[in-house]
């Protein structure tokens, strides 16, 4: 699989996408169709993004062109994959989180109330630490959002789609909406017994012993991916905390400091300058473990989760096979609707070799993805603590 | 006993120490100064107990040893630059300028202005043994370490014995080092004893550590976990620091009760000091009277140098505070890191064993490896945050209190003084009335009366200063 980095000409402020995007590495990209999110404004409660695509495919009427998309137009498009029988033996790319600022929002107005209580330092501080949270998790689901675009763009079936043209294309707005409530109550139940097919349609062995073992391999992956995912999460939170404690040590220390002009006193000064200091680089630490190790982790909770989903269609395509093949034999032996019997399990054979087949090409795929992902991760991981160690030193 | 005790050398040691600033000593002089009394008139020392020192007669000014004006008082020392741990120099009390007769406010007044810098240790004359003593260079040569705590006993009546081990070559100690076993409440009892010697006469007493009845349920009930061996490892430290701060205090180290403490390998039990004795009470209902007096005193500050210094005393404790309670987020930040720190751990290494690439599994395991030391490093740290800087700042934050009491102390001294001036003057027109009414006895027992109060009124003066 050849691994392209992307380089595209992108607005300066979103420059650091392209690293975050490089999560996924497995970006084949040719001419015929690139998609990437050249700039994204965030108004009160959405974000909007810009969809540029250049192309050279003969459907697209212009080579070039944007369009405005909201989050739930991608959760849209997402949805339309899912719900789409054809492409049941594909792994469908996880859809982007939710952009999600409460929290700083919460902090803000935090800030903000609690602005007599501090000096006049303090708070210009923690003002533009707040800034520049807000800042890293805009370009973080810039990213996220960007990378569902490419993973579907390079998929060979799947960028052939017709919802995806139309998102690309459409110049208008699509009249998507989230889901109301009655819907979303809808999506629970279904998602309720879908889990309890899963548990029913797992309990089947398997013929095909590659898929055997990556069912129990996922299965136990997942869970694992999950675990760690969670804390390694924790673990990024905490030392972000600790990180913006120093922060205040070292605003009290120079208060401390500014008392008199006597030695101590300068030394304190100095004391909270170094503070100052270390804060700033082991904020750095903490947002790199965040970027590299927990949005790893976190992306390959929901990429596990789609291969599950893919083998659990496949699971159930294999169970509806056999239990037309039943139905087949009990229509042979009563001898009636024995044609009906025997087209519907042709097609359920036919669905059947289908996901099969190509969940063996897309699960083998998936492997080399994370292998390489986690590769280039973890080793930039490495190599950005070793460079903030040498500053430490 | 006590007229004739003279007072502690205050060590040339001490002049030196204050250059030593830049290597981040702390320095925390206290400026309260105590009066002596005249040794004339010793009975309205009845107040004063033994162990005070009195000395210098009439208005032989002391020497003033004038401290550099950029020093700081309130110096604190902290620890991030490096590991080492300062050493803490305690409260110095600088002793007053030249004592005065009790007459008149002014006097007294003008010659402590006349000492001009804001922390002057006054060096006293001193006997002639003493300066002997001090140069053949024994002063503050005493190190006090608190060791192996034990557990002694069982179920609700266990406590834990330290271990105090002196070494020292001071002269009046009888051996040069010694090692006694003492508990918790022996430790409190020293205080509370020094503490009513010392405390009205306006030295700064070091703070005992705090009673903590849950820690020592826990360590009673022989609970062996993490947070009960803290516990005894944090108070064997403060009581550590507790006593070297009270040995450094010159006049306190010439005090036979502390020498006994050290000392004598066994102690009369400080019944007083338990929580819930009459002793115990007795001092809530004390400290609630004084909170209340507190309110309604309102000295007429007539030093504005005590004004400056209560102000500077404010400020520092509410920065203190507010630096400490930082402290002890980031304390308490970096424990739950290194907690966390160990859990991914361990879910990297699982993680690495279900991938079934063999490098990457590897690279995961290892990675797994390298948090965990992670983990390890940062409960160093967070240790070594809590012992030297968060117990540091609240050792400090409980001085400015004890400092604070003083400045009660004289605020309480400065009102019965009021109040006997008060008295006296309508004493005196009594007996202006009786000798108009030309009633002789009635004379007689009004200028007993008379003189009395104005013993009354000379005595408070002494202390408000």
């Amino acid at each position: 699989m050849k691994q392209k980095n992307l380089n595209h000409i992108l607005h300066p402020h979103i420059r650091t996408v392209t690293e975050l995007k490089a999560i996924n590495v497995d970006l084949q990209s040719d001419a015929a169709l690139q998609v990437d999110i050249s700039d994204a404004l965030s108004e009160r409660d959405k974000v909007k993004f810009t969809v540029h695509t250049k192309s050279s495919l003969p459907n697209f009427k212009q080579n070039e062109f944007s369009v405005v998309r909201q989050h739930e137009e991608f959760i849209w498009l997402h949805d339309s994959f899912v719900e789409n029988e054809d492409y049941a033996g594909y792994i469908i790319p996880p859809a982007p989180p939710r952009p999600d600022f409460d929290a700083s929002r919460e902090k803000l107005q935090k800030l903000g109330e609690g602005e007599g209580s501090m000096t006049k330092e303090e708070f210009t501080k923690m003002k533009q630490e707040l800034e520049a949270e807000y800042l890293a998790i805009f370009k973080k689901t810039v990213a996220m959002h960007e990378v569902f675009l490419c993973r579907v763009a390079a998929h060979p079936i799947l960028r052939k789609d017709l919802n995806f043209h139309v998102f690309l294309e459409y110049n208008q707005d699509l009249s998507v909406r989230g889901k109301n409530k009655k819907e979303k109550l809808e999506d629970f139940f279904k998602n309720m017994v879908k889990s309890a097919d899963g548990v029913i349609v797992s309990g089947v062995k398997d013929v095909d012993d590659f898929f055997e073992h990556e069912r129990t391999f996922l299965l136990e992956y997942h869970n694992r991916v999950k675990d760690a995912s969670a804390k390694s999460d924790r673990m990024t939170r905490s030392h972000k905390s600790a990180a913006d404690d120093y922060n205040r040590i070292g605003s009290s220390l120079y208060a401390l400091g500014t008392q008199d002009s006597t030695d101590i006193c300068k030394f304190f000064l100095k004391v909270s300058e170094l503070f100052d200091k270390t804060r700033k680089i082991e904020a750095r630490v903490s947002a790199d473990e965040d970027l590299k190790l927990s949005d790893l982790l976190k992306y390959y909770l929901r990429e596990s989760q789609a291969a599950k989903d893919l083998l659990y269609r496949r699971s159930r395509s294999l169970v509806d096979y056999e239990n037309a093949n039943k139905a087949l034999d009990k229509a042979r032996a009563k001898n009636k609707d024995v044609l009906q019997a025997e087209t519907s399990q042709q097609l359920c054979c036919q669905k059947f070799e289908k996901i099969s087949e190509s969940a063996k090409q897309e699960l083998i795929d998936f492997k080399t993805r994370r292998v390489a992902a986690f590769r280039k991760n973890l080793v930039e991981l490495a190599e950005l603590e070793l460079k903030h160690a040498k500053v430490m030193s | 006993m006590a007229a004739e005790r003279e007072p502690p050398p205050l060590g040339d040691g001490k002049p030196a120490d204050f250059e030593e600033q830049e290597d981040g000593e702390d320095l925390f002089t206290s400026t309260v100064t105590t009066l002596e009394s005249i040794p004339s008139s010793p009975e309205p020392i009845s107040l004063l107990t033994e162990d005070v020192s009195t000395n210098s007669n009439g208005p032989k000014p002391a020497e003033v040893v004038l401290e550099d004006d950029t020093e700081d008082l309130f110096a604190e020392a902290t620890e991030e630059v490096s590991l080492d741990s300062p050493e803490r120099e305690p409260i110095i009390s600088s002793e007053p300028s030249p004592a005065v007769t009790p007459v008149t406010p002014t006097t007294l007044i003008a010659p402590r202005i006349e000492s001009k810098s804001m922390s002057a240790p006054v060096i006293f004359d001193r006997s002639r043994e003493e300066i002997e003593e001090e140069a053949n260079g024994d002063i503050f040569d005493i190190e006090i370490g608190v060791s192996d705590p034990e557990k002694v006993g069982d179920g609700m009546n266990a406590y834990m014995a330290y271990r105090v081990t002196t070494k020292t070559s001071l002269s009046m100690f009888s051996k040069n080092e010694f090692s006694v076993k003492r508990r918790f409440s022996d430790f409190l009892g020293l205080h509370s004893k020094l503490a009513n010697k010392y405390l009205h006469v306006g030295y700064i007493v070091p703070p005992a550590p705090e009673k903590s009845i849950v820690g020592m349920t826990k360590v009673k009930v022989g609970k062996e976990d993490l947070s009960s061996t803290e516990f005894v490892e944090k108070r064997r430290a403060a009581l550590e620091r507790y006593l070297q701060r009270t040995v450094k205090h010159p006049t306190l180290l010439q005090d036979p009760d502390l020498r006994q403490f050290l000392e004598s390998s066994e102690l009369p039990r400080a019944v007083n000091t338990q929580a819930l004795s009459g002793a115990g009470i007795l001092r809530m209902v004390n400290k609630a009277a004084d909170a209340v007096n507190k309110m309604t005193i309102k000295m007429n500050e007539s030093d504005a140098w005590f004004e400056e210094k209560q102000q500077q005393f404010e400020n520092l404790d509410q920065q203190l505070r507010k630096l400490h309670a930082n402290v002890e987020a980031l304390v308490c930040h970096r424990k739950e890191l290194s907690a966390n720190t160990a859990a991914f751990a361990k879910s990297a290494a699982m993680l690495g064993n279900s991938e079934d690439h063999t490098a990457l599994s590897r690279a995961l395991s290892q990675l797994a490896e390298v948090e965990e030391k992670i983990d390890q490093l940062h409960q160093e740290q967070a240790f070594a945050d809590f012992y030297m800087f968060s117990e540091l700042l609240s050792d400090y934050i409980r001085l400015i209190a004890a400092v604070k009491g003083v400045f009660d102390h004289r605020m309480k001294c400065w009102q019965k003084w009021e109040d006997a001036q008060i008295t006296l003057l309508k004493k005196r027109e009594t007996e202006a009335k009786m000798m108009v009414a030309n009633k002789p006895d009635k004379i007689q027992q009004a200028k007993n009366e008379i003189r009395e109060e104005i013993e009354e009124v000379g005595q408070p003066l002494y202390y408000s200063k």
